[in-house]
């Protein structure tokens, strides 16, 4: 009899657990009924095809990042050269190759030695007339695409959060793809402005400004160490100029410690940044030797404004342009963020309107209610008084199934709702098992409690097969699904795992507290 | 109450109709889908679907000729259909992939065909939603998804050879992938989507085929312990004979929800409850007519050996059997 008492409170306590955390919300939040902050927090999150929103899926160009690196080095390579007095040309060739043509044979040793450096991370081929050409390095390469993503996703999520969107999700998906999802969000366009903006602020030295980009170029060419970059095209300061500027950036956003929006001395909108005290140091340092030259502000490789120099500056600055309030708000946001390390394409797009949202949610949830009813009123037809036990297990069963989703913060989507279907129709399927065999025992003249025990034992190996096989799919099925397939695999495997618990157990403790009540002889209403 | 009580059907003895009738819907289904082509959603195909949203009523025709005028390329390509409920006015209007996935490009397609309907004068629309896939996309969730289903199907294969028998786990993957081409073949006739939501739907049918088929095979199991002396046709037959209440009692329930969420599940969730009605009576038919069939050519019709093939039921309860031919000895056991 204690034993049955321990079965009975077991069954009570996961009930009371579950449903706490499950349904009890939902109602909560329904019917205004109290309930702690914590467990609204918990509840159950639906997905974008239920709640609306948008939801991108972009690859991220890890190209990119590895040509940035190569460029790095080679010029950190040719700086080295030039104070060491060799007089060679470093070439970049593509993303991960440089070469070095045009070195002395006589300061072949000397080369060496401040090639050293490089290659930690390049691979150095062997010479031919005094050209040398730098690899990048297999593993290292590969680093650098897994933290391009990395970062990347990192920044698109400080963007995102920035944006104010309430639980958003942001993940990656396979090795260079980032999947994300924008419940709510209505305003597509601004949402992919903001995450794939670059967003690279760098601040250069200009040598020399012209009206055409010849007029800049010595046989073609910058100036080594040069770079020729366009004015914004348009109207305002930096206009359709060109600009000879130094290669290597004096500061760049890696600095800012913080970027605002504010007014430039016109009234007109400016983003004001402050730097950090390192990038404040260097800052200070290269406007305090070029005063009277004028400083390149350049956002995403276009000069923005090119102010003279009048004095030393240190943490503070403003980026003046002909902006609208809200670029200025946008780039701000961009700048506070940091920048993306490779720039990103978008594979997929989609967006659902909050009403089609809702309306789904509507139906499903009907079509699965009417479902449900005619279910239980077929199981207590058929099997009378036992039908009770099946509905009560099948109920519970949803209660455990939507507690443990909720508590795991799995997103509900459509394809989700089917694996709840599913759910159903096994639970279903294995009540009518135990209780078809029941019947067939008490067929066999076996008494009744006899007929109840061996009902259950005899079915538990058939559920074990059919379950494990089921749980076998559902593996495979998360493991190469991609997002709402994976929630489908998620919603299945956890109510595959509550069916065992809820059709054994909870049935048979139901049916036990029934035999203990019953007279003795009566026939078992089934 | 019983639905069916000591029913004797011979239900091996149609098993070549049940394969000829199969054979035959598979077939069409293939003639189908080769002159008519996979009806591919946009996230298997790439392209951009745009649902749209009049304050007046919009016919299809004139959304269709609005496209044929205004929409670059003409309406060829293109579908568009009634979306929803009719007194909302919803047009679901799909795109193929044009060009290369790059990004911008993408939205740019949606802005074309808004474009174009604007140009025709149709009135107010709002935008519901929209989806723009690259073909890149389609193609890695084709490869995935198939490569998830066939490594499935071995796994099922190994598990039900493990615990039953080789032919047993042949017959149940026969009968899944049976289930699979004819749900494809419907879909082929009835031109819907393959998209996401319908692939769930596909996957939660095979479930519960394979869930039939294995109730099956477990009293095949069962009966090969204790009915040794009777041929396999015999026992087969037996067993399905004697599980034909919970068959008909399950698929019966799953098809009830089915139905209740075609009729009452909205528009979404169409494509999905069809696939559903479909699955589950294919995947009861497939597991009392080809399951059973399979296992039995598979093993011919020779008295069955099943003494020397019953696997152990490793670690389990010994269950105790009603012993039917020793009644009238446990009755003299109790007095």
């Amino acid at each position: 009899m204690t034993n049955l008492r321990w079965k009975i409170l077991t069954v009570l306590a996961v009930f009371f657990i579950f449903f706490a955390v499950g349904p009890y919300p939902i109602l909560a939040a329904r019917y205004h009924l109290p309930s702690p902050g914590w467990l609204q927090e918990k509840q159950r999150k639906l997905g974008l095809d239920l709640k609306g929103g948008v939801q991108l899926v972009m690859r991220v160009q890890t190209e990119d990042a590895l040509r940035l690196e190569t460029d790095l080095e080679s010029e950190r390579l040719r700086d080295g050269l030039r104070t060491a007095n060799i007089p060679a040309n470093v070439v970049a060739l593509n993303s991960t190759q440089f070469r070095v043509d045009g070195v002395p044979p006589a300061q072949d040793a000397a080369f060496r030695t401040s090639a050293n450096e490089v290659q930690t991370n390049f691979e150095r081929g062997s010479a031919s007339n005094g050209s040398y050409t730098f690899t990048m390095r297999p593993n290292i390469a590969q680093n650098l695409r897994a933290e391009a993503v990395v970062q990347a996703r990192q920044t698109i999520e400080r963007r995102v959060n920035e944006l104010g969107v309430t639980e958003p999700t942001i993940t990656q998906q396979g090795n260079e793809q980032i999947l994300v999802q924008l419940p709510g969000v209505t305003d597509v366009e601004r949402a992919k402005q903001i995450m794939g903006s670059p967003g690279l602020l760098e601040l250069k030295i200009v040598e020399r400004v012209a009206g055409t980009k010849e007029e800049l170029l010595t046989n073609g060419q910058p100036p080594e160490g040069m770079e020729v970059l366009p004015g914004t095209g348009g109207l305002g300061d930096a206009g359709t100029m060109y600009y000879l500027v130094k290669r290597a950036a004096a500061v760049t956003g890696r600095d800012l410690r913080n970027a605002r929006p504010s007014l430039d001395e016109n009234n007109r909108p400016a983003v004001s940044f402050t730097l950090n005290t390192e990038g404040g140091r260097k800052f200070g340092k290269v406007s305090g030797e070029n005063i009277g030259r004028q400083l390149a502000i350049i956002l995403d490789g276009r000069v923005q404004s090119a102010p003279t120099l009048e004095g030393r500056i240190t943490t503070d600055g403003r980026i003046s342009g002909s902006f609208t309030p809200e670029e200025v708000s946008n780039l701000s946001l961009i700048l506070r963020s940091g920048a993306l390390p490779a720039t990103l394409t978008y594979l997929s797009e989609q967006t659902i309107g909050p009403s089609l949202g809702a309306d789904s949610i509507r139906s499903g949830v009907m079509a699965s209610v009417v479902g449900l009813a005619l279910i239980v009123v077929f199981m207590l037809v058929y099997y009378k008084a036992s039908g009770i036990n099946a509905v009560v297990a099948l109920l519970f069963n949803l209660v455990i199934l939507l507690g443990l989703m909720a508590y795991i913060g799995a997103v509900m989507t459509l394809p989700g709702i089917a694996g709840f279907v599913l759910t159903m129709g096994i639970g279903v399927d294995s009540s009518v098992l135990i209780f078809e065999r029941i019947k067939e025992e008490l067929e066999a003249q076996r008494g009744v409690r006899a007929a109840i025990n061996a009902g259950f034992s005899r079915v538990f190996l058939t559920l074990m097969d059919t379950h494990v096989a089921a749980l076998i799919s559902c593996a495979f099925l998360f493991q190469f699904g991609t997002g709402a397939i994976r929630g489908f695999a998620l919603t299945l495997f956890i109510g595959l795992a509550s069916n065992l618990f809820t059709s054994i157990f909870v049935s048979k403790t139901i049916f036990e507290v029934e035999l203990a009540n019953r007279a003795q002889g009566a026939r078992l209403s089934i | 109450m019983h639905i069916f009580k000591n029913t004797n059907f011979d239900f091996l003895r149609w098993r070549w109709q049940a394969i000829g009738l199969s054979w035959v819907i598979i077939i069409a289904g293939v003639i189908t889908l080769a002159t008519k082509g996979i009806p591919k959603g946009v996230e298997f195909a790439g392209g951009t679907v745009v649902i749209e949203r009049y304050e007046q009523a919009v016919s299809v025709d004139q959304v269709r000729q609005a496209l044929d005028r205004n929409y670059p390329g003409g309406g060829q390509n293109t579908v568009v259909q009634a979306y929803g409920d009719p007194a909302a006015n919803m047009v679901l209007i799909r795109v193929p992939q044009v060009g290369a996935e790059a990004g911008s490009s993408l939205t740019v397609e949606a802005q074309k065909v808004e474009d174009a309907l604007d140009k025709a004068g149709l009135g107010k629309r709002s935008r519901e939603g929209a989806e723009i896939v690259g073909a890149t996309v389609g193609e890695e969730l084709t490869r995935k998804g198939i490569l998830a289903t066939v490594l499935s199907l071995v796994g099922i294969l190994f598990y039900l050879a493990f615990r039953f028998q080789f032919s047993f786990g042949v017959g149940a993957v026969v009968a899944t992938i049976h289930d699979l081409l004819i749900t494809f073949a419907f879909l082929a006739f009835f031109r819907y989507d393959i998209s996401l939501n319908v692939i769930a739907a596909i996957l939660t049918m095979t479930g519960f085929s394979t869930n039939d088929t294995i109730v099956i095979f477990d009293r095949i199991r069962e009966n090969l312990r204790g009915m040794r002396r009777d041929s396999m046709p015999h026992i087969i037959n037996a067993s399905i004979n004697q599980t034909l209440t919970r068959t008909v009692i399950t698929s019966g329930t799953a098809l009830l929800t089915a139905l209740a969420l075609f009729f009452f599940g909205g528009e979404v969730l169409h494509g999905f409850a069809f696939t559903m009605v479909v699955g589950i009576i294919t995947g009861t038919y497939s597991s009392v007519f080809i399951a059973a069939a399979i296992v039995s050519l598979w093993k011919g019709t020779a008295p069955t050996r099943a003494a020397a093939h019953a696997p152990s039921v490793a670690g389990a309860p010994a269950p105790q059997q009603p012993q039917r031919k020793q009644k009238p000895q446990r009755k003299a056991r109790a007095s």
